[in-house]
């Protein structure tokens, strides 16, 4: 999948690694300020309270 | 295959992170808007529902100088899960700070900036102080134990004693337990040392 992912980008190494890069934080973020945030508290791990 | 199982274990590893750090930036932007509220003079704290303060309201500060002399949350009206990624939650129903009764308050352990992250650190006789609108209230810690999350006996009115009418002011504290589990609870008890009245402003 990477690799595959990889060979589409363009340009030369140097573009490429920055391409890479921008894309990884544009993931990380998704994840971390939409989808995390709507996942949490479907888990809620973290459960503090006594009772029902 | 491979690639997808890689992926997988970063998320997780990612999803981790938020829980410990990610988190902790909510409540932080919450606990501006309710210490805000306190310093105000509870204006928007007070009035509505049957409670003395609304649920998701501001109810007192408070400060635990075992754990750090920058040790303060805002305690918020209502335990339900909203609430208590807002700050440590007062449940509804038991008695207000400093008043005959059983002051119940629960705080996460690990996420959302973990308010209860270090209660198990607190020994007999530390301080546990409650800054109302009213007065300064000090409780004394007097014992700890983990419980099971079943166990209502603890946020009775005279803890362990449920059914009886309580005769003098404490506090209960609870949490999970063990870190980063919800099987168990761990819970700090606490007994009224000493009130303090705040000095009236001249209206």
């Amino acid at each position: 999948m990477y690799g595959w992912i990889w060979r589409l980008l363009p340009g030369n190494l140097a573009v490429r690694v920055f391409t890479a890069a921008v894309l990884v934080g544009l993931v990380a973020a998704v994840l971390w300020y939409v989808v995390f945030p709507w996942i949490e508290p479907r888990i809620s791990l973290d459960m503090a309270g006594v009772g029902p | 295959m491979g690639d997808l199982s890689i992926t997988a274990g970063l998320v997780i590893l990612l999803f981790c992170a938020y829980l410990l750090w990610g988190t902790g930036s909510y409540t932080a932007e919450q606990q501006v808007l309710l210490q805000r509220q306190l310093i105000e003079g509870g204006k928007a704290g007070r009035g509505h529902g049957p409670g003395p303060v609304r649920l998701g309201g501001a109810v007192a500060l408070l400060s635990i100088p075992r754990l750090g002399d920058d040790y303060r949350y805002a305690v918020v009206e209502g335990v339900d899960q909203d609430r208590l990624r807002m700050g440590p939650g007062h449940y509804p129903g038991t008695a207000m700070p400093g008043k005959i009764g059983n002051f119940v308050l629960s705080g996460h352990r690990t996420t959302y900036a973990a308010p209860f992250g270090r209660i198990d650190e607190l020994q007999r006789g530390d301080r546990i102080v409650v800054d109302a609108r009213e007065a300064r209230y000090t409780y004394r810690v007097t014992g700890r134990r983990v419980v099971d999350p079943t166990e209502l006996g603890v946020i009775a009115p005279v803890p362990d004693q449920p059914g009886k009418t309580p005769t003098r002011a404490t506090i209960t504290l609870s949490t999970c337990h063990p870190r980063y589990s919800a099987a168990q609870r761990l819970v700090v008890f606490g007994a009224l040392d000493q009130s303090q009245d705040r000095l009236k402003r001249p209206e």
